[in-house]
């Protein structure tokens, strides 16, 4: 019963015999064994899920394994290039954007995902990004902190060429 | 040139957490990212009614599905007496049904399979015959002569009455009453929520057949506590059994009771000899593990009418749904829902209070609370706005006239609380100071005369933290102590192991931070170790915001203890008598010449190189401690509130926040502690809600139905501090990570109530939704 898939996750190509049911985050954390993508509700309501796929914010509950053959996957274990965190992952850190960390990796992929579209977001626009994201700990203000001190920090290190991030190139 | 030293981690330091380098690169363990090999996967057969008779279980087609190896019932765990365990309240609980269902989603069958998808497939397949009664959805209803007997199988149980307790002084009550030149009454209701922490709960099982040895990783608040229980209800060997709670995403309370799922899996990897893995799902987790709240809830206040309060007088009722499993300190059977004098000076108060059985899941647990001490703060302080309201007074100063005043503490409650230390009357000057009360008072007038709707809410709360002592609180008569126990190496850096168990609240960087202060090893040189209950000391575990009243008072002692031998061996190295050695920020010197110094890291190599003659080697200890008494934070809220009469809908304009939580270990982790405790309480008052139709069939069991706020609707916050340190806590710190929570409902509701009152409305239950303000508008006339 098994579909043959090949994703290119975080860079590398993965390939793999599934089920054609598989919900991508269990490929993701199951046969990957990337647990860094996180299950909160099942329903597509909370975006602890949330992936990039072709650069695009994605609820990995809501798509099959099998839809995402041949595409880009970037996980959260994909952000820190060559052990240097990413500008949203000091920011999160920096501002206290997290206190469990459950739904921190998702935040942080919607965040980098609006980030690449507006870089410079208001607080509402980063609000409105993060509105499919739920976080029960931290009260979404440093959060929105995090983001937009992140957006800073992309924006500057962006004005010199060869220091642009290579978080989302995957 | 002035030098900037870096942060070392003092006690008042806002240094980062330690915690968050695995966070933020996806690096967390969570329990559901815990697999061993050889693993199996439990799903749950679940009940789809709330009362039914089970005449019979086919298990067949299910065992027939590929990859399923077992399938477990009650009637096999009767055969190993695990069909009913003991809950933390002292009651029983199946396991698995066996004679009947008691509320829909109830545990019936599970299915041990290869694969959790098979494991789900098989467990659709259990086939129950059930014989449907009629279920009791309400407290009132369940109370009712003739109602159906829900808990049929207890021996001596006739009706569906749980408990009846009472507190205060009733004849003392009676006569403030007769005195009263008025009485102000509100009947409220504080619905079902539920915490919903964003992981949902989990084990991963794995018994030893050769040792015997059960390993369990669990999404646990309380790890020792619960090992011991496992002892008792499993007849395991404590010291066969060891709890490793993983990190946690999130708890609230959530995470505090045993659910069958845990004892389920831990019975089938007993019996099959593999580890076998359980995580619920959201709807599972929202249906039927740990519910809150679900109060009903009437006050009368006594007062003159100069807006003095004589004296209170308070029934409750609670639904504790088919079996009373939440964790209540057994000496106090109604939790702490007598601290509902609250801020104020109440010469008498009277507090009676019944839980009831009903087919709904087993709730109240203490939500980011002190075993139910929100209900009682949501209530006095919706009631002190009823009477504003009523005698035509600000809310402001109704309160400033009844608080506890600064040189009344120690203050012994009408309920017999004794409050350790608080400044009521400055943390809401600096509150109304912070909003620009009067001015808002002002335009708020304004806006009323053009026939605009704006509220002002004020909550002033007490709140009580750190449960024990010992003498007073149990948890099935474990009594509520916490731990530490310090390991200094001889490079000077040092291990810390707790009781207790972080579910984000940053103990890895508190904790370090007390020792820090403590003996002056920075915080980076310690590690913070929790949740392994064979490498940890016992402790009774993290809720009811002990940790920092109880197991962080256990951080500064053992630190103490520590400081005291390395004072004997300073002054060895130091050639001079123990007597004249001070210490200071992690130097040890001889009294009057502090060139002449150990560092705290010379003396811990010394420690195993070069002792005095007669002294132990090492540089360790541990403490259990056991609190005088609990500790009571408090604070101010303000909530600014804009209603449209065309939707119903409230705007929340601005909030205040200001928090005393006494000494501040790390202002930036209290501050993120209070964020989102206030973001819980906004969602309590205005969207969440958990209900039940007549059948008692669960209407919010996944996050579209059960709303909870997101980055969008939550407010901002503004914060203040006061700082009223502890007197009896080592270092002054009181605990404040419920606090939010527990007194932010009320200003919320209070702002709405503020807004409307003068238009006949007194109350709105929470959730207070846009259709029903709109209702309560149209009632009044004042709709648009
Ligand atoms: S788990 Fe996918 S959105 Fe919640
Ligand atoms: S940090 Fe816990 S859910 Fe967001």
């Amino acid at each position: 019963m098994g579909q043959s898939i090949t994703v290119t996750v975080n860079g590398e190509q993965k390939s793999a015999d599934v089920e054609p049911r598989l919900l991508l985050v269990h490929f993701l954390r199951e046969k990957l064994r990337l647990t860094g993508t996180h299950i909160g509700c099942d329903t597509t309501h909370c975006g602890a899920c949330t992936v990039l796929v072709e650069g695009v914010p994605v609820k990995s509950c809501t798509m099959l394994a099998v839809q995402a053959d041949g595409q880009q996957v970037t996980t959260v274990e994909a952000l820190a290039a060559g052990g240097t965190l990413h500008p949203i992952q000091a920011a999160f850190k920096q501002e206290h954007g997290l206190q469990c960390g459950f739904c921190t990796p998702g935040m942080m992929l919607t965040s980098i995902a609006l980030l690449n579209e507006k870089p410079d977001p208001s607080d509402d626009d980063i609000r409105w990004a993060l509105s499919g994201n739920i976080c029960r700990c931290t009260g979404y203000m440093n959060i929105v902190k995090a983001v937009k001190s992140a957006g800073a920090q992309m924006r500057a290190s962006a004005a010199v060429p060869e220091a642009a991030t290579a978080a989302t190139r995957s | 040139m002035a030098v900037e030293t870096p942060l070392k981690g003092n006690i008042g330091d806002s240094i980062k957490r330690k915690e968050d380098d695995r966070f933020i690169r996806g690096k967390g363990n969570y329990l559901d990212d815990i697999n061993l090999p050889g693993m199996l996967h439990m799903a749950i057969h679940r009940s789809p009614f709330a009362h039914a008779r089970i005449k019979s279980i086919n298990t067949d087609a299910a065992q027939a599905v590929p990859g399923v190896v077992a399938v477990v019932t009650g009637a096999l765990l009767a055969q190993h007496k695990l069909a009913w365990m003991p809950t933390l309240s002292g009651d029983t609980q199946a396991v698995l049904a066996t004679d009947k269902v008691r509320f829909q989603g109830q545990e019936v069958a599970c299915v041990i399979a290869t694969d959790p998808y098979v494991a789900r497939d098989a467990a659709a397949l259990v086939e129950v015959d059930y014989e449907v009664l009629q279920p009791v959805v309400t407290p009132q209803k369940a109370l009712e002569p003739g109602a159906p007997l829900i808990r049929d199988e207890k021996e001596g149980q006739k009706d569906n009455h749980i408990y009846h307790w009472e507190a205060g002084d009733k004849a003392k009550t009676e006569e403030a009453f007769a005195k009263a030149d008025r009485v102000v009454k509100l009947d409220t209701f504080y619905p079902r929520c539920h915490p919903s922490p964003l992981e949902t709960c989990g084990i991963v099982a794995d018994v030893n057949p050769a040792t015997g040895h059960a390993t369990l990783y669990m999404t646990s608040q309380a790890p020792h506590a619960h090992r011991t229980l496992f002892a008792i209800v499993a007849g395991l060997p404590e010291q066969n059994i060891r709890i490793i709670s993983p990190d946690i995403g999130g708890g609230f309370g959530n995470k505090v009771p045993i659910y069958p799922g845990y004892v389920v899996a831990t019975a089938a990897s007993l019996l099959i000899g593999k580890p076998v893995k359980w995580v619920e799902d959201r709807s599972e987790n929202l249906i039927s593990t740990g519910f809150a709240r679900d109060y009903y809830m009437s006050g009368e206040l006594a007062l003159r009418n100069d807006g003095r309060m004589l004296g209170l007088r308070v029934k409750m009722l609670s639904d504790n749904g088919a079996f009373y499993a939440d964790a209540q300190p057994s000496k106090f059977r109604a939790g702490l829902f007598h601290i509902v004098t609250g801020s104020y000076d109440l010469a008498a108060a009277h507090v009676e209070t019944d839980g009831a059985y009903t087919n709904k899941a087993p709730g109240g647990v203490a939500y980011r609370c002190s075993f139910r001490v929100t209900e009682a703060s949501y209530l006095i302080e919706r009631l002190v706005e009823s009477a504003a309201l009523e005698m035509n007074m600000d809310p402001a100063e109704i309160r400033l006239k009844n608080f506890i005043q600064p040189e009344q503490f120690p203050y012994m409650s009408a309920t017999g609380f004794e409050y350790d230390s608080g400044d009521y009357p400055r943390a809401m000057q600096v509150a109304l100071d912070k909003l620009g009360y009067k001015e808002l008072r002002k335009e708020q007038a304004e806006k009323r005369k053009k026939g605009e709707l704006m509220g002002i809410g004020i909550a002033s709360f007490t709140e009580v933290v750190g449960a024990g002592p010992g003498k007073h609180y149990d948890i099935v008569g474990l009594r509520m102590f916490d731990s530490a126990e310090l390991r200094v190496h001889p490079t000077g850096k040092a291990i810390l192991k707790l009781g207790v168990k972080s579910q984000g609240q940053g103990h890895e960087t508190t904790f370090a931070q007390i020792v820090t202060e403590e003996l002056g090893i920075p915080a980076a040189d310690i590690e913070v170790q929790e949740g392994d209950t064979d490498n940890t000391p016992y402790g009774l575990g993290t809720y009811a915001s002990r940790s920092t009243p109880v197991g962080g008072a256990a951080t500064a002692m053992v630190s103490r203890k520590l400081r005291d031998k390395a004072k004997k061996i300073a002054a060895h190295l130091l050639e001079a008598s123990e007597a004249d050695i001070e210490f200071d920020h992690g130097k040890f010197f001889v009294r009057g010449s502090p060139s002449k110094s150990k560092t705290i890291q010379d003396v811990a190599f010394a420690a195993y190189t070069n002792l005095p003659d007669g002294l132990e080697a090492g540089l360790e200890g541990v403490t259990y401690y056991d609190p005088p008494n609990m500790t009571y934070p408090f604070g101010t809220y303000l909530v600014v509130v804009d209603i449209d009469r065309g939707t119903g809908q409230v705007k929340v304009r601005r909030m205040v926040a200001v928090d005393d939580c006494g000494v501040r270990i790390n202002p930036m982790i209290v501050e993120g502690q209070i964020h989102g405790g206030l973001t819980e309480g906004f969602g309590i008052a205005f969207m969440e809600l958990i209900t039940f139709d007549e059948e008692g069939n669960c209407l919010g069991s996944n996050f579209t139905d059960y709303l909870l706020p997101t980055s969008w609707e939550t407010p901002k916050f503004e914060m203040g501090e006061t700082v009223t340190p502890s007197p009896h806590h080592p270092i002054g710190a009181k605990g404040v990570g419920e606090s939010a929570t527990v007194g932010s409902p009320a200003a919320f509701v209070n702002a709405v109530i503020d807004a409307v009152g003068h238009l006949g409305i007194k109350n709105i239950d929470m959730p207070v939704t846009s259709d029903k303000v709109w209702e309560a508008l149209n009632k009044v006339g004042a709709a648009e």
